[in-house]
């Protein structure tokens, strides 16, 4: 009989596909099940954030960090506000940076609610997604009780906060610190040792070290693969230097080890806002300076100033002092970064957003060959991207 | 809070460093500068694989990663495109920025052979602005449509677009048809006319300040 010629299979894999974590086109070829070549299609949510950006005033800029990683929204806002104020040279009174790290750590355990939930559920367990996204409910009504929004919360601004925190808030926070340990336990019981989830996860998409700075990885990406690099230690902002707490890092930089690093960071989340809540000072929460920040509420029925303030910075906003700066922080992701360029008017000249979630995806392909079909699915779920700041 | 002290040591540091690979690199660079604790090199076009591969394997640098590429425009300017790279060097805790300047019509080595990370951020650079990268193993359009035309990040590309899509009911299929908005897209100006004036003549704008004076301008009274 003479030999079968074999061609490879392509595959189009999404856009719309459930484990695709949204709108990602995959293109494989394939050999059988093994995967020859992958090679993702972005850009299907790609909505010119960085184009309108330019043509925003800085206050208004704002809300579009919330629509980028749309799972952990205030972290990104964390980034685009340390641009500016550097830019500004000007530095957030303490109490408004410890709401600041409060909220991102908030939004870090948001974040690895939902990875590490729908991860399990890309490789066949349901109920992590079921139990965990009550969790995400009770967070999200932290983040409505302190910004009015479950999402789009345009919290972090310039300068500060937008406003303090009600009262009672930082309690209820703290007893939520208190129940949440037990739901991680839940999780780790559900899937840590469980067989199918560690046969789909244990040696897939392994990462070298050198693998992961070549391709620009970062956050739990680089520290499965056993580089103790956190931004929160290495480069400190806000008051992450006055925080106690650990950098999880991984040893073979498979899925799994990206699991249990987020697993561990949740807990070092709780812990940091556990200290966030104890040290909480007292004082204003944003820069007590009207040429950034709104003056109060009351202050404008007495004052004209105040009232001129508001009204020239909801208008015409501040101007930045001409000049550049690359900001990053520490988001769930990885490195997520703003290079914000001011050219000395009120709106940023050129503002581009580093986003973690690009610079694994574009490892897709290098991660995926020789893997199986089934495989990439949870090499993608593993990586943690969402499409909003992928495509941005 | 970063103590003043401790960022006064890591400038130090920085503009130590400036000065060690401008010795290095001297017939590459064109000028370095360390502003708001960030150390800034610009150099010449031709040298950026070499600059960016020394930056990456010396050890006093080890700049292992290039976390973001991005280029920014300036229609002005003969050389209307600045390129920014963005490295990390995890070992010295130190960020970096590399600029080259570039054209429409000029290519610039691709860097994928030194960090795999740059194939797609250049592909995104292509996509945006234009600028083509020699060497690329891949250089497609990445997040834009299947079919785009123009490059919309270019400041002379209109906000709003030139095409728009819709499904067309009566064709069955998604059509593309130029832009046509029922209200004029309103660009609000608010700058005041007596302080502002920013946005008019650029040949007015204000000057640069010189480097190490940034600080706490922008509250100015």
């Amino acid at each position: 009989m003479a030999e079968m010629e074999s061609k490879p299979l392509t595959l189009n894999f999404g856009p719309q596909h459930p484990a695709a974590h949204g709108v990602l086109r995959l293109v494989m070829e394939l050999d059988g099940e093994i995967i020859e070549r992958a090679d993702p299609h972005i850009g299907l949510l790609h909505r010119g954030t960085e184009k309108l950006i330019e043509h925003k005033t800085y206050l208004q800029a704002v809300p579009y960090f919330d629509r980028l990683d749309y799972v952990a929204p205030m972290n990104q806002e964390h980034a685009y506000a340390l641009a500016v104020e550097k830019l500004l040279g000007i530095e957030v009174p303490p109490r408004g940076q410890y709401i600041r790290v409060l909220y991102s750590e908030i939004g870090r355990i948001l974040n690895h609610i939902l990875n590490i939930t729908t991860f399990a559920i890309d490789v066949g367990a349901m109920t992590p997604l079921l139990w965990g996204f009550e969790e995400r409910e009770k967070l999200m009504e932290f983040y409505e009780r302190a910004s009015g929004a479950r999402l789009h919360a345009a919290y972090f601004r310039p300068g500060g906060v937008h406003q303090d925190l009600p009262a009672g808030l930082l309690d209820d926070i703290g007893r939520f610190c208190g129940t949440f340990p037990q739901h991680i336990e839940d999780f780790e019981g559900l899937l840590t040792n469980n067989r199918i989830f560690r046969q789909r996860t244990v040696d897939i998409g392994v990462v070298s070290r050198q693998d992961a700075m070549d391709w620009g990885f970062s956050g739990a990406m680089l520290r499965g693969s056993g580089v103790p690099w956190d931004l929160r230690k290495s480069q400190p902002y806000e008051c992450y230097e006055d925080l106690d707490f650990d950098i999880p890092v991984g040893k073979k930089g498979d899925c799994f080890d990206r699991y249990l690093v987020r697993v561990e960071e949740m807990r070092q989340s709780l812990a940091i806002m556990r200290q966030c809540i104890e040290k909480m000072p007292d004082g204003p929460v944003s820069v007590e300076n009207n040429k950034v920040t709104p003056p109060k509420r009351g202050e404008m029925k007495q004052s004209m100033e105040a009232l001129i303030h508001h009204f020239k910075l909801y208008t015409e906003g501040f101007h930045v002092p001409p000049g550049e700066t690359y900001s990053v922080i520490e988001a769930p992701k990885g490195e997520f970064g703003v290079f914000l360029v001011s050219d000395g008017s009120n709106r940023p000249y050129r503002c581009k957003i580093r986003a973690p979630g690009f610079a694994h995806l574009a490892a897709m392909d290098h991660l995926c060959r020789g893997h199986m079909l089934a495989d990439s699915v949870a090499i993608l779920g593993s990586m943690d991207v969402v499409f909003g700041e992928v495509d941005r | 809070m970063a103590g003043s002290h401790h960022t006064g040591l890591m400038n130090q540091a920085l503009r130590d460093l400036g000065e060690y690979i401008g010795l290095a690199l001297a017939d590459a660079l064109i000028d370095s500068e360390t502003r708001r604790g960030e150390l800034m090199l610009r150099v010449r076009r031709e040298s950026i694989v070499k600059v960016l591969t020394y930056l990456r394997d010396d050890q006093n640098c080890q700049f292992k990663q290039l976390m973001d590429l991005t280029a920014v425009d300036y229609p002005e300017r003969e050389e209307r495109f600045d390129l920014v790279y963005n490295l990390l060097s995890l070992k010295q805790n130190h960020r970096i920025r590399v600029k080259v300047s570039t054209d429409e019509a000029t290519m610039v080595a691709s860097a994928t052979g030194v960090f795999s990370s740059a194939i797609w951020f250049e592909r995104e650079v292509w996509d945006m602005y234009g600028v083509m990268f020699s060497g690329h193993p891949d250089l497609r359009r990445i997040l834009t449509d299947y079919g785009f035309d123009g490059h919309p990040l270019r400041k002379d590309f209109p906000v709003t677009g030139y095409v728009e899509v819709r499904y067309d009911e009566d064709q069955k299929r998604v059509v593309h048809e130029p832009v046509n908005l029922p209200q004029e897209m309103r660009q609000f100006d608010f700058v005041s006319p007596w302080e502002g004036m920013l946005h008019l003549p650029d040949n007015e704008k204000p000057q640069e300040e010189p480097a190490e004076d940034g600080e706490g301008e922008g509250a100015k009274p």
